[in-house]
């Protein structure tokens, strides 16, 4: 749903703002604010953006932001559960000199999952389809399961696949074809 | 002659209308008319709210009203669910129920929010009410299981056992096996908060199989989901269900099992539970998503994608409960497919992280309120928030009355603007003429108090933190919001002076909570020495207040009405101003 993007406040009764701005300093965007350099209203804006290193958890306030303590419990038992135990896997791509781990836990679903691998190994998987496997590319992001088999990746739901997975590997085209659901 | 026609009905008559007034408010209005008319309405009363255990005794309570079935009682102040109030505080029911159990031998119900309830007061509840039926026990801690049992063994008409968000100590699941085989009476039993991994299935289930009247079962995550079925099909009566964990691998068999099971229950309006979801079990729930009026999907760790396709079957949903995950895509369809909509909460996945983990905004709530003309109460957990977003919502949704708006950082301004967001705030309190409930967050001045209290005139309770500049801020609250009940305060540059001269709509008020403000010890005591209807409470939990200068702020106050007079159950933490003994401890 998109609102107006031009709403005249001047309409509005309670129009209450500082000296100098106006609507032309509308900024939409999906970034977060950054404090304009040569803003010199004097309101600080409260946050830093810091894109490139890790960001930390901040120095919590005390009952801040207001949450239920059993709902703060049962979020970081969550979080304790997957930070604690990792679901590191092995990743092989056909040609690539070396292999790669990874942490399927890290990812919330399978588009995450090809990013991540798309960026490590500087290739693109193709469309999924469920009757045809991947079309438009010459690399196959496949999986060995429990049981040994090698399967093709996107099948499954997430859980199930994460719960399975036990090592990838991205297979060059020629070799993928042939590949479907297992049974 | 009409002044003679009241005299001359008999009691019985008057008792008889007075009953079908069940309202609080009119019963206390009933009861001022006049002094025979106080006398048979306080006979005749059977039910009692207390909103704040100490502005009353409980003797006090058992000589006006000597014939009470049902009692409601609220003990702590509402900061205390975010760890405000430290621990031993107060909010013992225990006087209450001994009270009770004597002048009350017939009492019905009995329901506690933010009380500390221990195993003897449960024992002691089972032990002396006879025709005991309805237990609530909302967000209420200090019991165990053992008092649970006591509850479920001798309590033969019960009807309602609800621990909604209490904290209990779960010693074993086999305080369910203390239900009698007699006991058929269940109409609602809700355990969701029962930590404990082990839950006596066999006698839940039989539980269930044998209370035909059974409309609302919320279980706890030690029942899993291929459980689930099974209590089902004991109870396709239930209009409320709470689910316990609902992950499983997925199984062909056990998916249709619970789909055929969820089918069954034609009744089923209200879902709640969902800890742990594997979204593939999702559609066992589509068969009843039509008829669902509200849905709880706040412990979820469901992605938009899934969220969408589920609420995009619920047409009828009137409340949504919600992750963070479900982002402004999510809301967008909510927004299209679900007009009926009157409330929504979302809450954060990440709370605590610097960075925002999902994509939502402002613009999700947005949509909401352009796409849900019902839509009246709002609790929003987001990371950024604009004045133009706001007045949109404002001018949309007249008919709000609960609006509650966390931005996780503290004095986060307008991203747009870099503003203040008074404005925004302001055009919530003039457009929705019926706001009763308002929390504020980010950058805030004096200014939103000013728009707060020039139009928030039905304004009951007001939520503040990090905001104002000044005295006057509050001020404006205290000498403006003519309805205002509950005022909470935290971290604000408010002090004595706001306090002082508006000292007298202290008395009219339930409670003022305020806490890293700066308000100074030497005008709590003046408070409390002026006001002797109001009980003072400093908290600090570091040193006395009197082993500083009397200028030093307080740490935490917390000031309410009473009629009772100051309290003695204080543990050495909390000290009260009273007029009589300078410093009461």
């Amino acid at each position: 749903m998109v609102f107006e993007k031009d709403l005249n406040l001047d309409a509005t009764e309670l129009r209450l703002g500082l000296p100098g701005s106006s609507e032309e300093s509308l900024r939409i965007s999906n970034k977060r604010a950054l404090p304009d350099m040569n803003d010199d209203s004097g309101v600080a804006a409260a946050k830093k953006c810091d894109q490139e290193t890790a960001p930390p958890t901040k120095a919590q306030v005390v009952g801040w932001p207001p949450i239920r303590s059993y709902r703060k419990n049962s979020l970081q038992t969550k979080k304790i559960e997957a930070e604690t135990s990792g679901m590191y896997v092995k990743v092989s791509m056909d040609g690539a000199p070396y292999l790669r781990k990874i942490d399927l836990k890290v990812y919330k679903g399978y588009p995450e999952l090809f990013k991540a691998l798309e960026d490590m190994f500087k290739f693109k998987v193709g469309k999924y389809s469920e009757r045809e496997g991947y079309n438009g590319s010459e690399f196959v992001p496949t999986y060995e399961d429990k049981d040994g088999d090698w399967m093709l990746v996107g099948d499954v739901p997430w859980e199930m696949f994460i719960n399975a997975c036990k090592r990838l590997r991205i297979v060059r085209g020629s070799e993928a074809r042939g590949l479907g659901c297992v049974v | 002659m009409q002044k003679k026609m009241a005299y001359s009905f008999p009691d019985e008559v008057l008792e008889h209308v007075f009953s079908f007034i069940q309202s609080d408010k009119d019963r206390n209005a009933v009861s001022l008319v006049c002094k025979s008319w106080y006398e048979i309405e306080r006979w005749c009363r059977r039910k009692v709210f207390i909103g704040n255990c100490y502005a009353v005794s409980p003797r006090m309570v058992i000589r006006r009203f000597p014939e009470v079935r049902s009692i409601k009682l609220k003990g702590k102040p509402h900061f205390a669910d975010f760890n405000l109030v430290p621990d031993g505080w107060g909010g013992y029911v225990l006087p209450w129920i001994a009270e009770m159990a004597g002048a009350y031998p017939w009492l019905e119900e009995i329901r506690l929010k933010r009380m500390v309830v221990t195993d003897e007061s449960l024992e002691l509840i089972a032990k002396s009410f006879k025709n005991f039926k309805v237990l609530v026990l909302f967000s209420c801690e200090g019991f165990s299981t053992d008092g649970l049992a006591a509850i479920a063994a001798s309590c033969k008409n019960l009807r309602e056992l609800d621990l909604r968000e209490s904290e209990v100590d779960d010693l074993s699941g086999h305080w369910l096996a203390h239900f009698p085989e007699t006991c058929t009476s269940l109409v609602s039993l809700n355990i969701s908060c029962l930590r404990s991994d082990e839950v006596s299935f066999s006698a839940l289930e039989r539980l269930v199989g044998r209370c035909p009247n059974l409309r609302s079962l919320r279980l706890n995550r030690a029942v899993t989901l291929d459980k689930i079925a099974n209590i089902l099909r004991r109870a396709p009566q239930l209009v409320d269900f709470g689910t316990g964990y609902y992950a499983a691998e997925l199984q062909p068999d056990v998916f249709s099992n619970l789909a055929g099971a969820f089918s069954s229950c034609k009744e089923l309006k209200s879902l709640s539970g969902f800890w742990d979801v594997v979204p593939a079990y999702l559609p066992a729930l589509y068969s009843i998503c039509p008829r669902l009026t509200s849905l709880n999907l706040s412990y979820a760790t469901i992605q938009s994608p899934d969220l969408i396709k589920l609420v995009s079957h619920c047409p009828r949903l009137q409340r949504l409960l919600v992750l963070d995950y479900v982002e402004d895509s999510g809301l967008e369809e909510l927004a299209s497919s679900c007009k009926d909509l009157q409330e929504l909460r979302v809450f954060p996945s990440d709370p605590f992280g610097a960075e925002p983990n999902v994509s939502l905004t402002e613009q999700g709530l947005v949509a909401v309120s352009l796409g849900c003309p019902k839509l009246r109460s709002v609790l929003y957990f987001c990371r950024r928030m604009s004045n133009a977003a706001l007045v949109t919502i404002a001018q949309n949704r007249p008919n709000l009355t609960r609006f509650r708006l966390c931005i996780i950082e503290p004095k986060t301004p307008d991203y747009l603007t870099l503003e203040p967001l008074d404005v925004g705030f302001g055009a919530i309190v003039e457009h929705c003429k019926d706001l009763s409930r308002l929390s504020l967050s980010g950058l805030l001045t004096d200014h939103v108090f000013e728009y707060i209290g020039t139009y928030g005139k039905k304004l009951e309770m007001l939520s503040v933190a990090f905001a104002g500049d000044s005295d006057l801020g509050l001020h404006h609250v205290l000498s403006g919001c003519e309805s205002l009940r509950k005022l909470e305060i935290r971290d604000c540059p408010f002090g004595d002076k706001a306090l002082l001269a508006n000292a007298a709509k202290l008395e009219t008020m339930r409670s003022l909570w305020m806490s890293s403000c700066a308000v100074s010890f030497g005008a709590c005591k003046l408070l409390g020495q002026k006001m002797p209807k109001l009980n003072v409470e400093v908290i600090d939990e570091t040193e006395p207040p009197d082993s500083r200068p009397e200028s030093c702020p307080v740490d935490k106050l917390y000031i309410y009405r009473s009629v009772a007079g100051p309290r003695f159950d204080m543990p050495p933490f909390v000290w009260t101003m009273d007029e009589a003994v300078r410093i009461l401890h």
